[in-house]
Order: structure tokens, then C-alpha cells, then sequence
């Protein structure tokens, strides 16, 4: 690197030009040295709480008691989410691209020995296939990875979030510098139409069938007009928009300021889930170091287009990622949903025509703008283009975040990516689409994972949450938590939603201790019916999904509680019964040690027995029980 | 001006521009049950009992008519299947719910809902959270004495922080608008040391 390309990288510049990106963008390059290893270190949320940040700090202290200098080799980086969280804290160390698993801090020392100042990997460190034992050295043999297509989600986990120069080096602002140089406005909404995109917030409504009424609307009422990104992320199970704005907040940005351009706005909004600090932080970062390079504020890249955005904290409810109740909450007003049939490009936040559009949506753009719509309409299917990031969760091998094209086979993603639900067992069902979602029993397990496909068969794409159930997943108790967080979540203005969520979970309640008939599954389809019909905003009218779909699929399971008054999952506590095996216990007494109804009696040695009276089904004695011995009826 | 033409139960009407269905509806005396509605306050579509089928060959979708706008060309239909649905289990919730007002017993009534499956939880409760109490002495009074506080399924009627209010005048514009009596009840709650009684403003 020249003295004077390292001078320039030192503080930020006013870029002025789709040029003075391209010399930037170069320069970055060429200032670092390809072979130069670096030990990469996964910081998102799973591995942080694995310990992640202590790892990191191994390393750098390794590097030094290695007394490698710190000035040739800086050496530690830390990103956003790397995508196994089930096998963090993950590290990569580069160029080779070993994968490292479950790394702890303590293993930093051999790993700089052998993959940093060698070539030589620690395979007891690396992802090992659990049924072949197969060891795999980088991410392009792991069949987790190698089966996704990432697109939307591909610098998260390389680059450092927090470092604009990192991101241009990767290609950030390219297509904002192509939009603001080469197409006007109009091109840039029909290039959205020509894409296909639709929200990925969990409606799937066309995006550039949205842009465009925004724009017809701006005709009729002049500007100005709103930009807004829903950041509001709160479905259970759900985080790829947080990994997202936390591990390439440039790609947010830059969609954003896209979309602006194409609409004319000169302010946007982005609405955040207070639970997401580090995510308004890497935003904040982002935003900050934009503006000092041009590529945000006024005047950008001297296109004469301005624009500018500012952060919202979430209000801490659910509903409020709802569209009219996220608008009301960033005017400042209690977040609940407005009752009123106009739509929100044409009223939205004060009243003013405006976009709203998801997270992953925004991220979304700069791809979009770069390929060509066309290009990107070929990516998935028909109706459903481009790729979806997915969080898998629940009973799978693999858990973590996933992107594959639209109309992927649900078991791809969940048995060839996710490794299934272990032990060569089926998997029960798949829940998308959160709480408002419907749960996929394995029948169906060839379901293509598109919006219409998902549609057809009860559930819903919704934002992208994937929960993978076994056959120790009761559906009523799985109805009843859902349930149970919206009766939290429902703001109460609406009566179908207020007394309806607690009245259907009620029942549920009911099935689970063994109450009930057949007539009340016939009640309970009804009245989800009254809510899908009369609950004014989304949250209600898509709340009985996860009802609807398990009785559809597993109204077995409903009368077996019902009529045998028996929970075939072995979950319903008063619907079953713990008891020991004679012949499988020997007598260690560390059953009764830990039975907290101290209900477990048994001389050392000999056979325990439960008092089924006494019991109160907390399965501790299932879990300490090492000779299986232990079951449930 | 010029008036909007559409269908109601196949019957074609006329509305005047910035008209609802549900007022007109009214305007030619086809029913369709309200609570939360009142000519005096701003519809605010929460109590879901003014649902009606809008239809358009196969599709079809149910609005509350109260805040849907009459468009020009539209298909209502007010006692459809799926209308009578949501009907039937708000009146059975409310049953439950309000078992000591006597005015939701007899609406429900007049829709052939006279018994619910529900456990009654409170048989003394009255207010179904319709808002109109608090819509009224907003809009009307001026004074926002009454708010709704919590949310969800917590949420209730009362004083901001359920405290006396300081600026309740006692007018008693609340007491009248309520459909179900409950601020009969509550009135005492909201108004602090007044002079004025409950009895003589509403003999
Ligand atoms: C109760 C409720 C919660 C919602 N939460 C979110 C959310 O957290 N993030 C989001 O993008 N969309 C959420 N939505 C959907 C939004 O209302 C809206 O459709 C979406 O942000 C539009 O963006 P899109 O077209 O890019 O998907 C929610 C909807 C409802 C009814
Ligand atoms: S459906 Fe639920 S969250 Fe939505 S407006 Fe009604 S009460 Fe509020
Ligand atoms: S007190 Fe009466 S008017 Fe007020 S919300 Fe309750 S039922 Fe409605
Ligand atoms: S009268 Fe329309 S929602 Fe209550």
C-alpha cells in the first residue's frame, strides 16, 4: 500500500462521485494483503451468549503472547451472525476459511499454532456430520452451508459491521452510486416491478406494485413522502431481521436510501425492537460513517439528491410492527393499530404517503438494483422471487439462519440443511410464520417453501421463523403457547381479539387437562373463524392459524385428548403419568435425590417406584435418570 | 354533489360522498347491530359487530361498516354466513363478559344469541370496553377525563391512572352514551369531590 492510500484510509472523505467510490473501493483492496490470515469471530447474539467475546479476546491476547506484531497482523475481527448458532462460538480463520465450533477460550492458543502461523486444521474443533462422523475443514463442505444460497445474508459473518470500509471492499453503495448516476426514479420502480420482489414482513405484498401506488398517491397529494423500515422483529423464534441490520447495516441503508431516491424522499425512519441494542448500534455506526463518506445526508455522491434517516426505538409490543400501529408509534402516540380502510402509501406516517417496507425487503434492493430486475426475477419461482432468509429453531440439528431460493422443498431445508431432528427420525411438523403461521405436518414435507405454496396448505410465510417440532411437540400445548403470547401481545382494542384470544386459549386449556368433546374442536374452529373474519387488524385475524392447521392436520391428536383423555406427545402434565422400569433401574437413587415432591421411594440398588399421587410431573427424575429408566404413559 | 350508487342486500342505494356503509345503511332502515357506534363521536371499529360481506364474484371479504366508506359499485351483504359467525360469537363473549348489563342481553337476544358457552368470569361487570365514555368527553366535552389504562386483555376503563380526575366536571355526557350502563357504575370513580350528584343530572 502506497503512504498515501494508507493516508486516505485513515479519515473518511466526501466522496462526489459513482468514481470517487470505485478509487475508494480499490484503494480499501489494495491496502490489505490477501494472505494476511485473519482470525474471524462470529458476534451475534447466539455466540456472544456462547461466549463469543471472550474467545475473541483469547485470541488477541494469543496473538500477542505469540508476539505476533499487532501492526502486520491486526489479525481479530468480529461480525454478525456466521448462520450455525446450535454450534457457536463459531470461528473462522482466513484465507483458508477454516471452521472452528463450539471454540472456547481456552482453545485460542493451539489454533494460532497450527491454522494461523500453519496451514494445518484442528479437527477436533470442526463441524462433524453426526451421523457419518464425517469431518468437514470449511464452510463450502458443510453441507449447512453449502446447500443455501446466500445472497441476501452473504457478507453477513465476513465482514465487521461496524466498519464502512469493509463493506465498500465487499461492494456496499455500488448500487446506490449505479441508481444515482445511470436511472431515473421511474426506472428504479419499474425495475422493483420487473424483480417481483415481495415483502418479506411477512404479507408478501409485491413491493414494486407498492412503490408505484406511493408514487400515484405523491401526484394526488404532493410530498412529502416517508420512507420506513420495520424493524420490529418480535415472533417467537424469529431473528434474521436483527442479524441482518446487526451484521450489514450498510445493506439496510442502502436499500433504504434507494427507495428514497426513487420516491423523492428526503426522510426515513428506521423502527427498531428496543431488545435490539446491538442492531441500533451497528445502525447508528452506519449511519454516522455514511454521512461523513457523502454516501448519505446532503447532496449524495453530488447527484443533487438529499436525503437523510433517523432511528426509532420499538415501543416494546408486539402489535407495533404492525403498519398503523408502528406509524401512531413513531408520531409519538400509544402503538395500536388504526381502524381505518385507507392504505398507508396513501396515509401513512402523519398522515403522508408512505412506504413501509421489512428489514430483509430494504436489504433486498441493492441486490435487485445491481443484477437487474429481470436477472433477480429468475432467482426462485414464479411468483415468489429471489431468496428468503429463514431462522431455523426448535427440534433440529442444525439451528441457526438459513437463505435459500423461494419454492425450496420444506425438507431441504430442514433435513439436508438442518440436519433433521436427530436420531434418523422423522420430524413432526414445521411451524412458519410465528404465531400467525400454521403448522406443516411431515406429509407435507414436500411442500415448496413459497408464499402461494405455504398459503395453500393453511400457513403462512410470515417473517421467517421455522419451528421444527419431533414427536415430543404436543399441538395443543403448541396452540396454547401461541396463544398465550398473543393474549399478551393484543393491544384490546378490538373485542374478537381481546375475548377471543383468552376464550380459545381457555379451550385449549380444557383439551390439554383431558376436558372437552368432539363439539368443542367444532366451537373452537368457529370461533377461530369470527376471529380471522372480525378482528381488526392482523394480529387477530391471523392469531387461530396455528389452531386452524393442527386441527386440520392433527385433529388425532385433538380427540385423543378429548375422548381417550390422553396426550399422545406425552406433554399434557395431567394427562400423563410417570413410572420406572424394574427392569431398567438400578437402584442409584439419584431420582429420589432430585424428585422435589420427594414422591420417588427405593432402597440403593433396588427398583424405585413413583407415587403417582404425589406427583406433580415436573420430569426432573426423566432428566436425571442416566439408565433410561424413567418413562412416560 | 354527486352520490355514490351501490348494492345493499341486492337492493341498490345511494350515499352521499364521505358516507359510510353503515350509515347508509341506516339512511334506509337496513339494521345492523352497533356498539361502539354513536352519531356523536368519531367511529372508532372496535367492537366488530357492525361486520358486513362485501362480495365481488368470488372474492369476498368482511369490513366493519361503521369506518368502511361507501364506494361506488360495491356489493354489501349484511346477514351472510360468515357475518352471522362473528355476530354470534361476539354476543356469546359479551354474555360472558358482561353478564349484569341488561342491553347486551337483549340485543343479543334480538340476533337469536340467548345463551353462552362461556364461564362467566365477573357478574357484576358491565363495560365491554366499547370506548365511547372516553370518545364522548374527548370529542365532545373537551376534557379527557376518562382513558382506557392497560392493554390487552388488562385493559379497562377509568380516570388517567385510575385516580379521581381533576378536570371531570360531572357533566355527565358519559353516563348517557353508555350502551351497556357500566359508567353508571364507574361514574364515582372518575369524578372527584364535586358538587353536582349522578341523581340530578340525569332525573
Ligand atoms: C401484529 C403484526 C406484527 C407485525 N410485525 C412485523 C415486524 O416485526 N416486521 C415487519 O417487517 N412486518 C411486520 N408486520 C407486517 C407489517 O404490518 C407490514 O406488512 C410490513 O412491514 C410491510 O413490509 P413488507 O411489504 O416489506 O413486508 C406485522 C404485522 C402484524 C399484523
Ligand atoms: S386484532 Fe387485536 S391487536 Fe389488532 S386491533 Fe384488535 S385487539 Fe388490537
Ligand atoms: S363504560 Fe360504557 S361507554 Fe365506557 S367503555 Fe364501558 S361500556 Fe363503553
Ligand atoms: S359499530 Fe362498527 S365496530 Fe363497533
Amino acid at each position: 500500500m502506497s503512504d498515501s492510500t494508507a493516508a486516505k484510509l485513515q479519515t473518511p472523505w466526501r466522496l462526489t462521485s459513482p468514481g470517487d467510490l470505485e478509487t475508494l473501493r480499490n484503494d480499501i483492496i489494495e491496502s490489505q494483503d490477501p494472505n494476511r490470515p485473519t482470525i474471524v469471530v462470529c458476534h451475534g447474539n447466539g455466540c456472544l451468549a456462547g461466549g463469543g467475546a471472550k474467545v475473541a479476546e483469547a485470541f488477541r491476547q494469543g496473538l500477542s503472547d505469540a508476539g505476533i506484531n499487532a501492526k502486520l497482523m491486526p489479525g481479530v475481527k468480529t461480525t454478525g451472525c456466521q448462520g450455525l448458532c446450535s454450534r457457536g462460538p463459531l470461528v473462522t480463520i482466513q484465507p483458508h476459511g477454516f471452521c472452528y465450533q463450539r471454540v472456547q477460550p481456552g482453545d485460542a492458543a493451539e489454533i494460532i499454532e497450527k491454522s494461523v502461523m500453519a496451514t494445518e486444521p484442528v479437527e477436533r474443533l470442526m463441524h462433524r456430520d453426526t451421523k457419518t462422523g464425517e469431518v468437514f475443514h470449511t464452510e463450502e463442505e458443510i453441507p449447512f452451508y453449502r446447500l443455501q444460497e446466500r445472497r441476501v445474508i452473504q457478507k453477513i459473518g465476513k465482514i465487521d459491521p461496524t466498519d464502512i470500509t469493509d463493506a465498500i471492499a465487499t461492494g456496499a453503495y455500488s448500487s446506490l452510486a449505479k441508481v444515482l448516476s445511470t436511472m431515473t426514479p421511474q426506472e428504479v420502480v419499474l425495475e422493483m416491478e420487473k424483480s417481483g420482489l415481495r415483502g418479506r414482513g411477512g404479507a408478501g405484498f409485491p413491493t414494486g406494485r407498492k412503490w408505484r401506488s406511493a408514487l400515484q398517491a405523491i401526484e394526488k397529494k404532493g410530498r412529502p413522502v416517508y420512507v420506513v423500515v420495520n424493524g420490529d422483529e418480535g415472533d417467537p423464534g424469529a431473528f434474521m431481521d436483527g442479524a441482518i441490520m446487526e451484521g450489514d447495516p450498510h445493506a439496510v441503508l442502502e436499500g433504504l436510501i434507494i427507495g428514497a431516491y426513487a420516491l423523492g424522499a428526503e426522510k426515513g425512519y428506521l423502527y427498531v425492537r428496543a431488545e435490539y441494542p446491538m442492531a441500533i448500534k451497528h445502525l447508528e455506526m452506519a449511519m454516522a460513517q455514511a454521512r461523513s463518506y457523502g454516501l448519505m445526508g446532503e447532496n449524495i455522491l453530488n447527484s443533487g439528491f438529499s436525503f437523510d434517516a433517523r432511528i426509532n426505538r420499538g415501543a416494546g409490543a408486539f402489535v407495533c410492527g404492525e403498519s398503523t400501529a408502528l406509524f401512531t408509534s413513531i408520531e409519538g402516540k400509544a402503538g395500536n393499530p388504526r381502524p381505518k380502510y385507507v392504505r398507508s402509501v396513501e396515509e401513512g406516517l402523519w398522515g403522508r404517503p408512505t412506504v413501509l417496507n421489512n428489514v430483509e425487503t430494504w436489504a433486498n434492493i441493492p441486490l435487485i438494483m445491481g443484477m437487474g430486475g429481470e436477472e433477480y426475477a429468475k432467482i426462485g419461482v414464479p411468483h415468489s422471487t429471489g431468496t428468503k432468509v429463514f431462522c431455523l429453531v426448535g427440534k433440529v440439528e442444525n439451528v441457526g439462519l438459513v437463505e435459500v431460493p423461494m419454492g425450496t422443498p420444506m425438507t431441504r431445508i430442514v433435513e439436508d440443511i438442518g440436519g433433521g431432528v436427530g436420531g434418523g427420525k422423522p420430524f413432526k411438523a414445521v411451524q412458519t410464520g410465528g404465531p400467525s403461521g400454521g403448522c406443516i405436518p411431515y406429509s407435507l414435507k414436500d411442500t415448496p417453501v413459497d408464499f402461494d405454496s405455504l398459503t395453500k396448505v393453511g400457513s403462512m410465510m410470515g417473517s421467517g421463523a421455522m419451528i421444527v417440532m419431533d414427536e415430543t411437540d404436543c399441538v395443543v400445548d403448541v396452540g396454547r403457547y401461541f396463544l398465550k403470547f398473543l393474549e399478551e401481545e393484543s393491544c384490546g382494542k378490538c373485542i374478537p381479539c381481546r375475548l377471543g384470544l383468552s376464550r380459545m386459549r381457555e379451550i385449549l386449556d380444557n383439551f390439554s387437562q383431558g376436558k372437552g368433546s368432539a363439539a368443542d374442536i367444532e366451537d373452537l374452529t368457529s370461533l377461530s373463524n369470527a376471529l380471522k373474519d372480525g378482528a381488526l387488524c392482523a394480529l387477530g385475524s391471523s392469531a387461530p392459524n396455528p389452531v386452524l392447521t393442527t386441527i386440520r392436520y392433527f385433529k388425532d391428536e385433538y380427540l385423543a385428548h378429548v375422548e381417550d383423555h390422553k396426550c399422545p406427545a406425552g406433554v399434557c402434565k395431567s394427562l400423563i403419568t410417570f413410572a420406572i422400569d424394574p427392569e431398567k433401574c438400578n437402584g442409584c437413587m439419584s431420582c429420589a435425590r432430585n424428585c422435589p415432591a420427594e414422591c420417588i421411594t427405593g432402597k440403593k440398588k433396588e427398583p424405585h417406584a413413583i407415587d403417582a399421587s404425589q406427583c406433580l410431573r415436573c420430569g426432573i427424575c426423566l432428566e436425571t435418570c442416566k439408565f433410561d429408566a424413567i418413562f412416560v404413559s | 354533489m354527486e352520490k355514490i350508487t351501490f348494492q345493499i342486500n341486492d337492493r341498490e342505494v345511494e350515499a352521499r360522498p364521505g358516507w359510510t356503509v353503515l350509515e347508509t345503511a341506516r339512511e334506509y332502515g337496513i339494521e345492523i347491530p352497533t356498539l361502539c357506534f354513536h352519531e356523536a363521536v368519531l367511529p372508532s371499529g372496535a367492537c366488530r359487530l357492525c361486520m358486513v360481506e362485501i362480495k365481488d364474484g368470488d372474492w369476498s371479504k368482511l369490513v366493519a361498516s361503521c369506518i368502511y366508506p361507501a364506494a361506488k359499485g360495491i356489493n354489501v351483504y349484511t346477514e351472510t354466513e360468515r357475518v352471522s359467525n362473528v355476530r354470534r360469537w361476539i354476543f356469546e363473549m359479551l354474555l360472558a363478559q358482561v353478564p349484569a348489563s341488561p342491553e347486551i342481553a337483549d340485543l343479543a337476544a334480538r340476533y337469536g344469541v340467548t345463551r353462552t358457552r362461556f364461564p362467566v368470569k365477573d357478574p357484576e361487570e358491565m363495560c365491554m370496553l366499547c370506548g365511547l365514555c372516553q370518545r364522548v368527553c374527548e370529542e365532545v366535552v373537551g376534557l379527557s377525563a376518562i382513558s382506557t389504562v392497560d392493554r390487552g386483555v388488562h385493559k379497562r376503563v377509568g380516570a388517567p391512572f385510575l385516580r379521581p380526575s381533576d378536570v371531570c366536571v360531572a357533566c355527565g355526557c358519559c353516563v348517557n352514551i353508555c350502551p351497556t350502563g357500566a359508567m353508571r357504575a364507574l361514574f364515582d370513580s372518575i369524578r372527584g369531590e364535586t358538587k353536582t350528584t349522578l341523581t340530578q343530572l340525569t332525573a
